[in-house]
């Protein structure tokens, strides 16, 4: 459907495994099916997880990978209609009217028609991305959509099953190519019903050792081989105990780094609660593992690592 | 206007309906059938799913059983608690089709033995409209308790106003369930991000003003003033239902009811020994059917309690779902709490710091000589803004004007932490 435009689009899953990780992104094969199908049947895709498991990175790398614009609507509570699709520039208006009054136009359709045209309209992310470049459809990244309220979460229907938006004094603009449309959700509240019909939908878990172990080595240029080892083994680790916010890839990341940039080339107590805030972000969690806790932790991956070592 | 599309049909029209599954009608019939038993599993897949997951399919080709299953997955699922339900399912269906017959059969006991043997909830009440005369005749009317204050200068309206819920009759409780549909429901707003038009506005609103203006070609420029829009805040509610709790938790499903399905944003959590989310079962139009449904749902009626433990859950789990924009928390328990009391205050902490308001309403409040002497009372108490009772439609109705305006200076927990401490 869009070989016109940018880089082909991958015929098959191994081909969408390719393009991302040409980006440096490492997607697991469920997540690379999902988009493998969202491309080919068109439909958006509804990326749901915890907060840090590189959600809205599939957007971005998608976009740079494919070669198209990438167009971000970040959601917040309270956006409306104007700053999410179209604005009229009223300043501009206002001075062609007074123009027209001073050059003595009186034909009010003309003036009508005058200022509502595309030279006074100022495109906002939704019209952008149905509009497109032409022969490019932009990849439209939706993040974090549970932080809007209802009324845009129905909004958004009309445009995800329709690739259109109507303007009143203008009519009805329509996708000549549907973009390739990416939604995230942190699950801080319920996306209705109705909304997740039209897209496809795909939990983001946390990614297992071995796919951990590789984006580090993939994303932290510099960074030993034993301490990665250890830095994966001690957030598998981490996961797995009960604490508030489990540590995302991201801070994943952050922390090989924050060590890397340390010239740590192993992991001991003093400098896990020195960079611990790059870790986890709640201050019970970062108490907690302080503690007599943490301590248990590092000594068991130890232990662990030098078992499979051996 | 070049750059706008054209007005006809795009490509993506041609790709929702599948070219039909050349050879292979059984995969087809398969998918039909496996939706049909994620169906009878609870899951909700539309006909729509259907055509999408051939579509799928068709699209992947059969490949390995993981893109298989994260195809399936992605047009069955469409929220993260049904995963596991849908991969049990998954796991048994496409491993052996001889299976599919018995697991139907596991899965909807009901559908074996036959929808009508079970009774409708509605039912209680058909009945109740017949034969109410007649029980209303044989059952001796149960004296009020000492606790009310029946003076002559009350009406019988008062005094019924102030019956507990748990000494009531059935015939009072009915009234008592009228008399909560007939209840005014708080009126608290707060003010949103998004504005509204109002002719009493502060800020100019440039979009409607232009508008407005171009009717007189632009000639005439009245302002449009607009205001911040208001909105109740969410209500979550938090309800204990262990055996103590009975009989004030259900007529409390019935206020639950009505301020559901006359406000938005109303989250509903039961508890006693774990967790359950009952939202989406009382969103039932019938009240009754509304009650059994959450019934249903819940595993530990009347059992146990082990709040501490169950508040951790819902701030993990809920917390940041439910309480976003400035929830107000209705935590209905009598804090007799079991387990330690250390962990019972450290989530009531949690839970108070993310909301907007926590309100603790204690049936134990009924008693006029109530002290917070017991060790879960004790660790609660510091964290909530008020304490109320809920004890009877007087006190329901209390809270509702509580909700609708400012927190009632009798309702404070310091009082009764004062007096706790020093007698205990």
């Amino acid at each position: 459907m869009a070989e016109t435009s940018g880089k082909v689009l991958p015929e098959s899953i191994d081909g969408i495994i390719d393009l991302l990780s040409a980006e440096d992104y490492l997607a697991a094969r469920p997540l690379a099916t999902v988009l493998f199908l969202a491309l080919r049947m068109g439909r958006p895709l509804f990326l749901e997880g915890e907060a840090g498991v590189g959600k809205t990175e599939v957007a971005k790398v998608l976009a740079k990978a494919l070669d198209r614009p990438l167009i971000r609507l970040q959601c917040y509570e309270g956006l409306d209609v104007a700053s999410a699709v179209y604005e009229w520039n009223y300043p501009a208006q206002m001075l062609e009217i007074r123009m027209a009054e001073a050059s003595g136009v009186s034909d009010r359709s003309r003036l009508e028609s005058d200022i509502f045209s595309e030279r006074y309209l100022i495109r906002r992310p939704v019209l952008q991305a149905i509009q497109g470049e032409p022969g490019r459809a932009p990849v439209f990244l939706i993040d974090e959509l549970d932080r809007t309220d209802e009324a845009f979460e129905a909004f958004l229907l009309e445009v995800l099953s329709d690739f259109q938006v109507t303007i009143p004094e203008f009519g009805t603009v329509k996708a000549a190519e549907p973009p390739i449309v990416i939604v995230t959700s942190n699950r801080t509240r319920e996306v209705h019903d109705a909304l997740k019909r039209r897209c496809l939908y795909h939990w983001v878990d946390y990614p297992s050792a071995a796919d951990e172990l590789a984006i580090i080595r993939r994303k932290v240029k510099g960074c030993n081989e034993q301490l990665s080892r250890q830095i994966v083994a001690y957030v598998q680790k981490l996961r797995t105990i009960d604490l508030f916010k489990n540590p995302g890839i991201a801070e994943t990341i952050d922390w090989a780094t924050a060590l890397t940039e340390l010239d740590r080339l192993a992991l001991d107590p003093e400098t896990i609660a020195d960079t611990l805030g790059t870790l986890l972000k709640y201050q019970e969690d970062i108490a907690r593992i302080q503690g007599s806790d943490g301590e248990k932790l590092l000594s068991e991956v130890k232990a662990e690592l030098l078992a499979k070592a051996g | 206007m070049e750059t706008f599309g054209p007005h006809q049909a795009s490509g993506r029209d041609g790709i929702v309906v599948p070219p039909p599954v050349q050879g292979d009608g059984r995969l087809a019939d398969n998918v039909v059938h496996f939706a049909r038993v994620l169906r009878k599993a609870g899951l909700k897949p539309g006909p729509g799913a259907v055509i999408d997951a051939i579509a799928a399919i068709d699209a992947i080709g059969i490949g390995s059983r993981i893109e298989f299953h994260a195809a399936l997955s992605a047009v069955f699922v469409k929220r993260h608690e049904d995963q596991p339900v849908f991969d049990e399912a998954f796991s048994i269906f496409w491993r052996s089709r001889d299976l599919v017959g018995k697991m139907i059969a596991l899965m909807s006991p009901v559908a074996a033995i036959g929808e009508r043997q079970k009774p409708k909830a509605g039912g209680a009440r058909v009945s109740d409209a017949l034969f109410a005369e007649k029980q209303r005749a044989s059952k001796p009317k149960e004296e009020p308790d000492v606790e009310i204050d029946a003076r002559l200068t009350v009406s019988a309206q008062e005094v019924f106003r102030r019956l507990d819920f748990g000494q009531m009759t059935s015939t009072e409780l009915r009234e008592a369930r009228r008399a909560i549909e007939r209840l005014a429901m708080p009126r608290d707003l707060v003010q949103m991000r998004r504005y509204t038009l109002s002719p009493r506005g502060r800020g100019i609103d440039a979009r409607a003003t232009m508008r407005q203006s171009l009717r007189t070609g632009g000639d005439l420029m009245l302002p449009k003033f607009r205001v911040r829009r208001q909105q109740p805040p969410p209500l979550v509610v938090l309800a204990d239902i262990s055996g103590s709790m009975s009989q004030y938790t259900r007529i409390f499903l019935h206020f639950l009811h009505v301020l559901t399905e006359r406000r938005r944003r109303v989250h509903t959590f039961l508890f006693g020994t774990r967790l359950t989310n009952v939202t989406r079962q009382l969103r039932h139009r019938d009240p009754d059917e509304a009650i059994a449904q959450c019934s249903e749902a819940v595993a530990d009626w009347s059992g146990g309690t082990r709040i501490g433990e169950t508040l951790k859950l819902f701030n993990r789990h809920w917390g940041r779902r439910v309480l976003g924009q400035g929830a107000v928390v209705l935590l209905i328990t009598d804090g007799l709490e079991r387990d330690e009391v250390e962990l019972l205050s450290r989530e009531t902490d949690r839970l108070h710091r993310s909301c907007r308001r926590l309100v603790w309403l204690n049936p134990l409040l009924r008693f006029s000589g109530f002290e917070a002497r017991a060790r879960g009372v004790l660790a609660m108490l510091p964290h909530v803004d008020e304490l109320r009772s809920v004890h009877n439609l007087e006190a329901l109705s209390d809270l509702v004007q509580s909700l609708s305006g400012a927190p009632d200076r009798d309702c404070d927990p310091r009082r009764y932490l004062g007096s706790g401490r020093s007698q205990s």
